[in-house]
């Protein structure tokens, strides 16, 4: 399955605005996809409750995984928001 | 164009959509189940998260900024798939909507809380967000004071408790109106300590439909309901004139022909001190000095209180602080002082009357009181509370100038001291009339009783009648209580012979402008006038006749 691993670059993680962006852009894809810390069970993009819960400080590694049509240009997206500071 | 009439206790004009306070959502009752059709169920439940989102996300997009953000953060939980999928699964189980709903949000709520920290925070939305779709669930009214508005609103309830108002800043509500309390109740305290305009004991004030736009004037107590734009357009030209003429009024307190009236700030602690500095008091008039010994198990060293009272005298270099010492007792009594139940506590050993047996915390407070006068500019003033008597005046008195403290008072506040205060005054170098006590030992009207408001009144032409007693010894004499911080009232104590006041810091520029705007002649017809009255709003009605410069105030 593709993926897009990536070091969470924001000073308050992966909470907050950037989760709220990461969550809204997920949830408009028509396919699934899932975050997962480096070595953790992956949890629905889509959920904002479950992206939270994961708890992604500054620095920690996420794994960004979706399959089927689109999902190169989501994954992207996706890593972009997550990388950025 | 409806109106409902109230007690006005902080003067102003607001203008907006009633929001009514409700107390916290019942959570469903844990056997809540459904009829069989989990479809239907189903599509209940997720049509009421995805109205309260849709709710959440309009108000973020007019909103705009930061409130947009968080708002639309709370859009998103509420829209949450997993959250959706949960209450489905709870659904299928047979669960009601509004229990399936509740049980969803318990298992997010339980790992965000155990988190802590940021997401330890989020848990309030959470909730926040479950009861509105609970409440609509369960056809409940949707709940808890609005935090963030798009408009201000204007905040209608039974009765507010602190809890309900700490939060709540001027720029989300445009007013209170609530059903009960009175002038002293914690919501006119809250009021005029924002500085917003309310309205209490407003008979049918919780009957207003949410959303109905109300104009409240906190000075008649007015609420005109729905009414005409250009009726609102005209008290919003008064608010900003209001507003204007406040800020124009500065310097000491003085009646416009130069009488000099001090304008003091109560205090309750260091961290009032920026407030009454920010609003221009001269002074403190009445430091209660409680926060220094509550929640503790031994009383403070003298050490510790000679620093906090020099914090406070070194904030107002050469004006003067008015300490009122620890006044405890069966009402709110402390571990190290002798206590004893008492039927009735408002009448029981409290204020001084608590140090007569055992006078060593009171002599250990008049110790570092006078330390902290050592070396200061401030001029620090010494009172005792609850004195009845000349005797007592004196025993105070004697315990001041056995500690190095000379300028003791006596506070005001039983009808026998403002009935014989020449007694009282023999022994003490100035009087403050606490009003608030006052009231309630006149008219023998507990202040925590709701429905005996009336009596409670500042207004009531007996209490003006103690109060001129009180203010003939040729002692100074201020007011300290509530009734102070009523602009037009103020005016009528001054005509009393009042010559200081002092009040929650955010009144002092409506007090001042109002003294400002009028003479002592004026004053004086006011508070003849207000006492020839039968009742307070008579008095109030009579007193405002002679002081014609407070409307244009908008006061």
């Amino acid at each position: 399955m593709p993926e897009r691993k990536v070091i969470v670059k924001s000073e308050v993680g992966l909470h907050a605005r950037p989760a709220a962006t990461f969550v809204q852009t997920a949830a408009k894809a028509p396919i699934e996809v899932t975050l997962a810390k480096a070595d953790g069970e992956p949890v629905n993009a889509k959920s904002i409750l479950s992206v939270l819960a994961l708890d992604v400080r500054q620095g920690e590694v996420i794994v960004i995984r979706a399959e089927g049509e689109g999902s190169d240009q989501l994954l992207d997206d996706l890593a972009a928001i997550a990388a950025a500071p | 164009m409806e109106a409902l009439i109230g007690a006005g206790v902080s003067p102003g004009v607001g203008f907006g959509p009633a929001r009514r306070l409700l107390g916290s959502v019942p959570p469903p009752p844990p056997d809540a189940r459904h009829d069989g059709d989990a479809v239907a169920a189903r599509h209940v439940a997720l049509a009421a998260l995805e109205h309260v989102a849709a709710d959440l996300a309009a108000r973020g997009a007019i909103a705009g900024g930061e409130i947009s953000a968080v708002l639309n953060a709370e859009a998103l939980m509420a829209r949450d798939p997993a959250l959706a999928d949960k209450v489905t699964d709870l659904i299928d189980e047979g669960l009601a909507p509004a229990l399936a709903v509740h049980r969803a949000f318990g298992a997010y709520r339980d790992m965000l809380a155990a988190a802590g920290g940021y997401l330890g925070a989020r848990v309030a939305d959470l909730d926040d967000i479950r009861d509105r779709a609970v409440a609509l669930l369960m056809g409940l009214p949707q709940p808890g004071v609005p935090l963030r508005a798009v408009e201000p609103y204007v905040l209608i309830a039974r009765d507010l408790a602190p809890a309900d108002t700490a939060v709540l800043t001027p720029d989300v509500v445009a007013a209170f109106v609530t059903e009960e309390g009175g002038p002293t109740s914690h919501t006119a305290i809250l009021a005029r300590a924002l500085g917003v305009p309310a309205v209490v004991a407003c008979l049918g004030a919780t009957e207003v439909p949410d959303g109905t736009p109300l104009l409240v004037d906190g000075a008649s107590g007015i609420v005109r309901l729905a009414p005409p734009a250009d009726v609102v357009a005209e008290a919003g030209k008064r608010s900003l004139e209001r507003a204007a003429a406040l800020r124009r009024a500065r310097g000491p307190g003085m009646t416009k022909d130069g009488h000099k009236v001090p304008l003091l700030a109560n205090v309750g602690g260091p961290a009032d001190l920026q407030a009454a500095m920010a609003y221009g008091a001269e002074g403190v008039g009445l430091l209660r000095t409680e926060f220094l010994f509550l929640d503790r198990r031994s009383a403070p060293s003298v050490d510790e209180q000679e620093r906090a009272y020099r914090e406070i005298l070194g904030a107002f270099p050469g004006g003067q602080v008015v300490v009122r010492t620890l006044d405890a007792g069966a009402d709110k009594p402390l571990a190290f002082l002798p206590h004893a139940e008492q039927p009735n506590p408002a009448l029981g050993v409290r204020g001084l009357r608590v140090f007569h047996d055992a006078p060593e915390v009171l002599t250990d407070q008049l110790t570092a009181l006078a330390r902290a006068r050592q070396g200061t500019e401030g001029r620090l003033k010494v009172m005792a509370p609850m004195i009845a008597t000349g005797a007592e005046a004196a025993w105070f008195a004697g315990m001041c100038s056995a500690a190095g403290l000379p300028d003791a008072g006596a506070m005001i506040e039983i009808p026998a001291a403002a009935l014989r205060a020449r007694e009282i005054a023999a022994h003490a170098g100035f009087l403050s009339i606490g009003t608030n006590d006052l009231a309630q030992y006149l008219f023998a009207a507990d202040r925590q009783v709701g429905a005996l408001a009336g009596l409670l009144s500042p207004w009531q032409p007996a209490l003006l009648d103690l109060v001129a007693s009180a203010a003939g010894t040729g002692r100074p004499t201020g007011v300290c209580g509530e009734a102070a911080a009523d602009p037009a009232l103020a005016c009528v104590l001054v005509g009393l012979g009042i010559t200081s006041l002092s009040m929650t810091a955010p009144a002092l520029p409506a007090v001042r402008a109002a003294l400002a705007g009028h003479t002592v002649r004026q004053c004086r017809a006011a508070a003849a006038a207000a006492r020839a009255a039968t009742t307070p709003s008579e008095a109030q009605t009579a007193a405002r006749r002679h002081l014609p410069d407070l409307a244009d105030l908008g006061l």
